[in-house]
């Protein structure tokens, strides 16, 4: 099992390194001097050719990854155009909220969605299936930011229940509770539909297995019959789980945007805007980095749930 | 995923004629009531966009500033206008070419290299195999959004790079898929026989693996295209996609987004379309999915 | 980077014998003795990690691409699993003039010949050519298995227990099937099965195979009438029979074959042996003559063996 741990660990290591060559490359990749992604427009020539050199961009790209690499590692995700600040201090007040949202958004996808697919497999066929799985399909579908904009104007607008904008700076936690409610429920809906679907597969897999069959035929208790699905489809689950929740991390980009909360996403979609490469770069590579060492821990919490998959 | 290796056995309604596999999955597309709608709304999406040049009754980059929000049912603008008193429904049908094309698109070329380079790596196997799904990991590192707004934040706005960029989101989920579906079906033993009746690569590729693993293969990629939306209208959205003054979904979700404290219906339209055709795609891949399905 | 191997399970280990033409070289023994290992590498499907094979005084291993097509014209493979071994989306005739088609006949020309020899196997080509293989049951899919076999007009057939996955009424017409074809086309079989009934039934000579190693061969009557390794003794005394007589009320041999990743030293069979030595732990038992066509490796024969050697 930790042969299988350290394997999955070493794995991720050039993968996240692939990853930090393609951040890399995006600077490269751009239309036009690199140096203008990041240096102010007005610069004059003399400062452009100190920034050069400061940054390297004289010396071949290699060497620059490099260089560009080992900065990272120690935490120096280089300054932001816009705001001269250090890239890596924005990145980190605002992960924070980002998190805050993936986790409340992905806690009530994950309780609603796994009630409703369970729900859905129970009562296979019947009107319960058929409205659960109407709402999974509706949630797979909708654009989060349009269902987020749809949420601004019923509440904020219509019926002036919530805030619309921002995470209320100093308002006090009741505040930040309100302004989260909105963001959270537009995150929510893809998630609960994907979790939805499959946990009602996985659970409808294992009830119609023969044998299970066979033993509610005998009249075994619903509750056992229940317990028995729930821990066969556990591992199937648990993944599902795992992945949504990273896809949090980066669908939330689109719903920080609709809300302005002052998230990733929001500091991505500034960079965006105003062209800001290192915070663009450092606000993607913090994520996917967080992204890979998520799955790798699904991976490493499903040899637990499961362990016949460090066996093969 | 489970690779069939018997298959349906449906009632031909013309009896003694034996039913092929794909006459089978058409059969039962045909005769499935929640994907006949489906198919029915995409395909009047489909047509209302491509017709647009002759449907819209206005220049969709035209407008007055005077005319500016008018509602739903306005007199001479059946669906409003927008902020800059352009005719909403021209804007809507010229604005669902745009978006089609740039959704559809990338999943169809996902779907041309993604087979390609999942079936050689499954077939090959080996080092060729090891080196492209590890590359292909290292996209996987992104999650889709994540991916889609690193390149086209990389490469700028405009519809050719939103098109590559949404390309390489794709491309490594069809290779997975194939490569898996792939794997399975070299291991089963009519390939073997193949292989000792003397047939070379090439022969048994075409004649054999393809059109088994085409299928599961298939039905990923349309499940791949509400995403595919979802995420072009979503990079437009964010300024990433196609620019203005060019009408497509997301852009006018968010062009419109100020509006809607004055009102609030017409910005939602371009989001409404949206969903629907979404869901419609998602209706269809999950059809496809259940006729495909290997049943006893 | 991650293939990986987790241990070495030889297969097949140490086999060697001749096939000579127009006979029928059974080889029997229990699931994991190798025997379907055997029936690839045999047909060059799987390689070869030492030894050489040859066909007819050509080389087979070292074979280059082109003369190992025009081989495989020579040597053809029944399969065990009439389910898999059918191309789903083929109809029989198409599965069929397959091999042909791969070696330049024309397609028409194909057709005609694959029909006509679907109809040679017992199925009307007019009712069962354009038919898919989920509308045959198990025994035609086998005669369809047997005819892709013979389309390309082959002097040495595998067959790799063709008969094991049908019910025993249908066994008995494709065994006669194969017996006539063999008559009629003066075929070589290497002819692999579990089930001694089969192979007594089929074979002139037979192999007895256990954990990858032969442990007696002969022509099938002095194996029948004095088997001598114990295992055999063991595989002829559990063969269902219905002669009262040679029934049974303990089951000859217990236990369940060892790990064939890690082998019991020496004979590996003696953990199962009734007459295992001290001796059998030491080192493997060559295989010996103790007739004029009996061959055994057991230690249980030293004395035998060493009387035939000296008289030959």
């Amino acid at each position: 099992m930790w042969a299988y741990a350290g394997r999955r660990l070493l794995l991720a290591i050039p993968t996240l390194l692939g990853a930090s060559i393609i951040v890399f490359a995006m600077v490269h990749l751009a239309p036009g001097d690199p140096i203008a992604a990041v240096m102010p427009a007005e610069s004059s020539q003399a400062e452009i050719e100190a920034t050069k050199r400061a940054y390297g961009f004289d010396k071949p790209l290699p060497v620059q990854y490099l260089v560009w690499l080992g900065r990272v590692a120690q935490g120096d995700l280089g300054r932001s155009i816009a705001t001269r600040r250090p890239v890596i201090l924005d990145v980190r007040d605002s992960l924070a909220n980002s998190l805050v949202l993936a986790l409340s958004s992905s806690a009530l996808a994950f309780v609603l969605g796994i009630a409703l697919g369970l729900l859905a497999a129970f009562r296979q066929g019947r009107a319960l299936d058929k409205i659960a799985s109407a709402v999974a399909i509706v949630g797979v579908s909708v654009p989060h930011y349009w269902a987020g904009i749809i949420l601004i104007i019923v509440f904020s607008v219509q019926l002036n229940w919530l805030p619309a904008m921002g995470a209320a700076d100093g308002g006090g936690p009741l505040e930040y509770l309100r302004h989260m409610a909105l963001p959270t429920v537009a995150l929510s809906l893809i998630p609960l539909g994907v979790i939805t679907r499959v946990v009602r597969s996985a659970a409808l897999d294992i009830l119609n297995q023969e044998f299970v069959l066979a033993l509610r035929a005998k009249g075994l208790a619903a509750r056992r019959v229940f317990r028995h699905v729930v821990k066969n489809a556990a591992p199937q689950i648990f993944t599902v789980l795992g992945l949504q929740f990273g896809f949090q991390l980066g669908g939330s980009v689109l719903v920080e945007a609709v809300f302005s909360w002052p998230g990733t996403g929001y500091l991505l979609n500034l960079a965006i805007f105003q062209r800001d490469i290192p915070v663009l770069q450092g606000v993607i590579l913090v994520l996917a980095t967080f992204f890979v060492l998520l799955n790798l821990a699904v991976d490493l919490l499903q040899t637990v749930v499961d362990p016949r998959i460090a066996r093969h | 995923m489970a690779i069939a290796t018997a298959l349906p056995h449906e009632l031909d309604p013309v009896a003694g004629a034996p039913m092929s596999y794909w006459r089978t999955v058409a059969w039962r597309l045909a005769h499935d009531r929640a994907t006949l709608v489906a198919a029915t709304v995409l395909a009047l999406i489909v047509l209302s966009a491509a017709l647009a040049p002759w449907l819209a009754p206005y220049d969709p980059n035209a407008g007055s500033i005077r005319l500016r929000l008018a509602p739903v049912g306005a007199p001479a603008h059946l669906l409003g206008t927008d902020e800059q008193g352009r005719d909403m429904l021209s804007r809507l049908l010229w604005g669902g070419r745009m978006t089609l094309v740039a959704a559809l698109t990338p999943v169809l070329i996902g779907f041309v290299v993604g087979t390609g380079l999942g079936v050689l790596a499954g077939y090959v196997g080996g080092l060729t195999n090891t080196l492209v799904m590890r590359t292909m990991d290292i996209f996987y590192a992104f999650p889709a959004v994540l991916l889609a707004i690193a390149i086209s934040g990389a490469l700028g706005p405009g519809l050719a790079n939103t098109l590559i960029s949404l390309s390489i989101v794709f491309i490594p989920r069809v290779v997975r898929v194939a490569e898996s579906a792939t794997v399975q079906v070299k291991g089963l033993e009519y390939i073997a026989a193949a292989r000792a009746s003397g047939a070379g690569v090439g022969p048994i590729l075409r004649y054999h693996l393809l059109a088994n693993v085409l299928g599961p293969i298939l039905v990923f990629a349309s499940t791949q295209v509400s995403l595919s939306i979802i995420l072009a209208a979503g990079l437009s959205f964010l300024g990433l996609g196609v620019t203005p003054p060019a009408a497509e979904w997301g852009l006018m979700l968010n062009t419109l987004r100020q509006s809607i404290y004055v009102n609030a219906v017409v910005p939602a339209l371009p989001g409404l379309a949206i969903f629907v055709t979404s869901m419609a795609f998602n209706l269809l891949s999950d059809g496809l999915r259940d006729a495909m399905e290997i049943r006893s | 980077m991650l293939q990986r191997a987790y241990a070495w399970v030889r297969a097949v280990d140490g086999v060697s014998f001749d096939v000579y033409p127009t006979e029928t070289l059974g080889i029997v023994g229990e699931s994991g003795c190798g025997k379907s290992t055997l029936a690839r590498l045999l047909l060059r499907l799987i390689e070869a990690d030492a030894g050489s094979l040859t066909f007819g005084g050509e080389d087979v291993r070292g074979a280059s691409r082109p003369r190992m097509k025009r081989l495989r014209r020579d040597m053809q493979l029944v399969f065990q699993d009439p389910y898999a071994s059918l191309n789903p989306r083929l109809t029989m005739e198409d599965a069929v003039a397959f091999s042909l088609l791969v070696h330049g006949t024309p397609r028409g020309e194909a057709r005609e010949r694959a029909r006509a020899l679907l109809g040679r196997v017992g199925l009307d080509p007019r009712l069962y050519g354009r038919r898919y293989s989920h509308e045959l049951s198990g025994g035609q899919r086998q005669r369809v298995n047997i005819a892709r076999a013979l389309v390309l007009d082959p002097k040495l057939l595998v067959l790799d227990e063709p008969v094991s996955a049908l019910d025993k009424s249908v066994q008995a017409q494709v065994l006669n099937l194969l017996q006539e074809l063999k008559a009629e086309r003066a075929l070589t079989y290497v002819f692999i099965s579990h089930d001694l009934n089969v192979i007594e039934y089929v074979s002139s000579r037979v192999l007895v195979m256990y954990l990858g190693e032969v442990v007696e061969a002969g022509t099938a009557d002095a194996l029948a009438q004095s088997p001598k390794h114990p295992y055999t003794q063991a595989l002829f005394a559990s063969a269902p029979s219905l002669d009262p007589d040679r029934r049974m009320d303990r089951p000859p041999l217990t236990g369940d074959p060892p790990n064939a990743i890690d082998p019991p030293s020496g004979c590996r069979f003696r953990t199962r042996c009734a007459f295992a030595m001290p001796r059998c732990a030491e080192a493997p038992p060559p295989l010996r003559p103790v007739g004029a066509t009996h061959e055994v490796a057991c230690y249980l024969y030293e004395a035998a063996a060493a009387e035939v050697a000296s008289a030959g």
